[in-house]
């Protein structure tokens, strides 16, 4: 995911495409996420101007969904699957691993910048628990073997 | 006779996940390379989960061969002996679904196409008797189709199981010039997979059901809200919509019928209290996603205060076939209350997990042992968790149960969406319970202090038990909070939240006390009450000291390691890599 700088005069013309209406919010922010991988405090404030409703407003709604980040991301997002088929089958395994092998907590980017870890609540690949997914594609039937070697996959393709 | 081979990989989440990519673009290469006369095909979810990824095969006489667990190099060594040598590939061949015990006790209604079409080719699902529920259902007049559905017994999917019919009946008798249909795909149930795979295998029979519900209670305008987690299943519903747009099954005077209606995404963004249906029109409208007190019922005050219907994805892929087949034949599948199947995504410690679809009043047994085959690893049956966060956990003595909406309420478990998640014996379900209370506390919304500070309090008393500090005291304190939480908690989420605890309580009490009384996890899972030990059968390799995350075990090569207690995190890891299992939990 690519953090671009963000212009705030741009905005309008990167919301053409919403009505300016309070169903577009949701929406709004997705886009932005998927073009910054997190939700600029300023471009907040844009998206306040841009639909009429004050930032707080937008702010409250970004801050309710599990979606939503307000820092920037690593190179590759690390989601640890928690659904009740992996918990029984060994996230925490998964989620110890991943910690020692990139030196993180949940939640936290590696000094590197290439990894951040998140916890997620289901992937939906139960029969492949335990699972976890790096950008978009899930890693299913893990050990600490194949966590540690496709990790090392991403670090040897970035390095 | 056709030509060619045909060639249908499972090609949904899981199958992908598992490597399907590869075996398709193995197969691909190897047909082009070849100048075979192959035609492959991606298909949906097949439902043999525990078999992926996987490829059926069809000579063009129709024979056909099932082949699964593929590795890459496995697709040319099929190919090579199916064409030169007009014989299988003994290997990788497995039964298939005419011939696997895994199939026999299954009935597909909902999943008919899934692993069978092509999901993002629309001719395919009318090659099957796509949209002609729909010709017939545009043909009446929307209160012969709610009558229609009413008679099926058809109930709401998503666990609840409010009759469909009558549901409908209240958004149709609402008077206004805008009604809304909404399909509710935000599938937030860990352990739960139905609906994706259903979008993922047979998208367009959501959307007929869809159309066929909007006529009935005259709806104009649906959204189908689907989480964001699932980029598969809404890659498919967004090219099936541009189909059915183009073919006239959406949109203006739909089939010259009068009649329009259109469909728009809502994607999901990641709050499990969204799939409660208020707060999921609070989503839809760009609010946060809070419930609101009912009533106002959604059929009379819903999405943007016009009258809402919604309902579950598998609720309305059911009806197209409803349509086609009659509510007769559909009642007779399932039970006296309930007609029709149920999909239940069987997985956790089963032998083979999968996608499984049954006539409403089978057993938990037939399921979890004729078709899931039992526990993996010759292990014991300890419990099946069913209905995910809102569900409850059922024990061996309860497995003669059908499952249907009120038999498994009164076992504690519920019906729910279809997570169906098998516990063996090296399970702790006082974990278990704590587990789920993680959940809600964290998806609680924080509206209802009972649902807010309740399920908290109860997960704190959890901890603590799984901790080694509870006290007898703390279940009767779990026991007394239950009610409370669920009387005072205005959506699903908080009157339910207790059910994990509350079942538990009542078939593993047992459990609960050797935790307090005798500090000790008889499934060995509670860190704070486990131990590691090297046994005498260590054979000195070193392999768990250099595997150890925090230094814990010492010893020379050649000799007897020992665990250094205080150190020692518990993570398990010595005693997964030990190559002579001379590592136990005590």
């Amino acid at each position: 995911m690519v953090t671009k700088n963000v212009n705030i005069k741009d905005i309008d013309e990167e919301l053409k495409d919403y009505p300016r209406e309070r169903k577009s919010l949701i929406p709004i922010l997705q886009k932005v996420q998927s073009d910054h991988g997190y939700l600029p405090r300023d471009i907040m404030e844009g998206i306040g101007d841009y639909l009429e409703i004050p930032p707080s407003k937008v702010y409250s709604v970004a801050t309710f969904y599990a979606q939503f980040r307000f820092e920037p991301l690593g190179e590759h997002l690390v989601k640890i699957c928690h659904g009740t088929a992996c918990h029984v089958k060994g996230a925490d395994i998964v989620t110890d691993t991943v910690g020692s092998e990139l030196g993180v907590g949940m939640g936290e980017t590696t000094d590197d910048g290439q990894f951040t870890v998140e916890r997620v609540a289901c992937l939906g690949c139960c029969s492949l628990a335990p699972a976890m997914m790096i950008d978009d594609t899930v890693y299913g039937n893990l050990t600490r073997d194949k966590i540690k070697k496709v990790l090392s996959e991403y670090r040897g393709e970035e390095g | 006779m056709k030509e060619n081979i045909e060639i249908k990989v499972g090609y949904a989440s899981c199958g992908i996940a598992a490597g399907a990519a590869e075996i398709y673009g193995a197969l691909k290469r190897e047909i082009k390379e070849n100048n075979y006369r192959v035609s492959p095909k991606k298909v949906g979810c097949v439902g043999m989960c525990h078999k992926e990824p996987l490829m059926e095969l069809e000579l063009p006489d129709g024979t056909r061969f099932t082949y699964g667990n593929l590795e890459e190099d496995d697709v040319s060594k099929i190919l090579v002996n199916h064409i030169h040598k007009n014989r299988s590939y003994g290997d990788k061949l497995i039964p298939g679904k005419s011939d696997y015990d895994y199939f026999t006790k299954q009935k597909k209604v909902v999943l008919r196409n899934s692993g069978v079409i092509d999901p993002e080719e629309i001719d395919e699902y009318l090659e099957r008797d796509g949209y002609t529920a729909l010709e017939e259902a545009l043909e009446v007049d929307g209160s012969e189709i709610i009558q229609l559905i009413k008679d099926s017994k058809l109930r709401g999917r998503g666990g609840a199981g409010f009759p469909t019919g009558v549901k409908w009946s209240f958004a149709r008798a609402s008077d206004s010039d805008q009604k809304y249909l909404i399909c509710n795909a935000d599938e937030g149930d860990p352990g739960a997979f139905m609906d994706r795979s259903l979008i993922e295998g047979d998208p367009h029979a959501l959307l007929e059901g869809m159309i066929i519900a909007a006529h009935a209670i005259g709806a104009d305008k649906g959204y189908i809200y689907c989480r964001a987690e699932y980029p598969l299943a809404l890659e498919r519903l967004n090219i099936a919509i541009g189909q059915a747009r183009s073919e006239g099954f959406l949109g203006e005077d739909i089939l010259g019928s009068g009649f329009s209606f259109d469909i728009e995404i809502s994607k999901g963004a990641g709050a499990f209290v969204c799939g409660e249906e208020t707060a999921l029109m609070n989503s839809i409208e760009g609010e946060r996603g809070m419930p609101s007190p009912r009533p106002p019922y959604p059929a009379q005050k819903g999405l943007f205060g016009q009258p809402t219907n919604i309902n579950n994805v598998e609720t309305l892929a059911n009806v197209p076939w409803i349509v086609r087949n009659g509510a007769e034949e559909y009642r007779e599948i399932g039970t006296e209350n309930s007609g029709g199947t149920k999909v239940f995504a069987l997985a956790g410690k089963i032998e083979r997990g999968g996608l499984v679809e049954v006539p409403i009043g089978t057993s938990l047994e037939e399921i979890i042992f004729d078709i899931g085959n039992g526990i993996e690893g010759d292990k014991d049956f300890k419990a099946v968790q069913l209905g995910g966060p809102s569900g409850g956990c059922l024990p061996e003595s309860q497995l003669d149960t059908p499952v249907d909406y009120e038999t498994l309420t009164d076992a504690g478990a519920i019906m729910g969406s279809g997570g169906m998640i098998v516990m063996g014996e090296d399970d702790c379900m006082v974990d278990v319970a704590k587990y789920f209370l993680d959940f809600t506390q964290e998806e609680s919304c924080g509206k209802c202090t009972f649902c807010r500070v309740g399920t908290k309090r109860m997960l704190e008393i959890l901890e603590r038990i799984t901790d080694g500090e509870g006290e007898r005291e703390d279940l009767e304190k779990l026991r007394q909070l239950a009610p409370k939480i669920e009387r005072n908690s205005l959506c699903g989420l908080g009157q339910t939240a207790p059910n994990p605890v509350l079942t538990t309580l009542r078939y593993f009490e047992d459990e609960y006390l050797e935790h307090i009384e005798n500090d000790s996890c008889p499934a060995g899972v509670c860190r704070h009450l486990i131990t590691y030990k090297i046994t005498d059968g260590c054979i000195g390799c070193t392999t768990c000291s250099e595997e150890c995350p925090v230094d814990a075990i010492e010893g020379e090569k050649g000799s007897r390691h020992v665990i250094d207690q205080e150190e020692c995190i518990k993570c398990g890891t010595c005693m997964e890599v030990c190559p002579v299992d001379a590592v136990e939990v005590v």
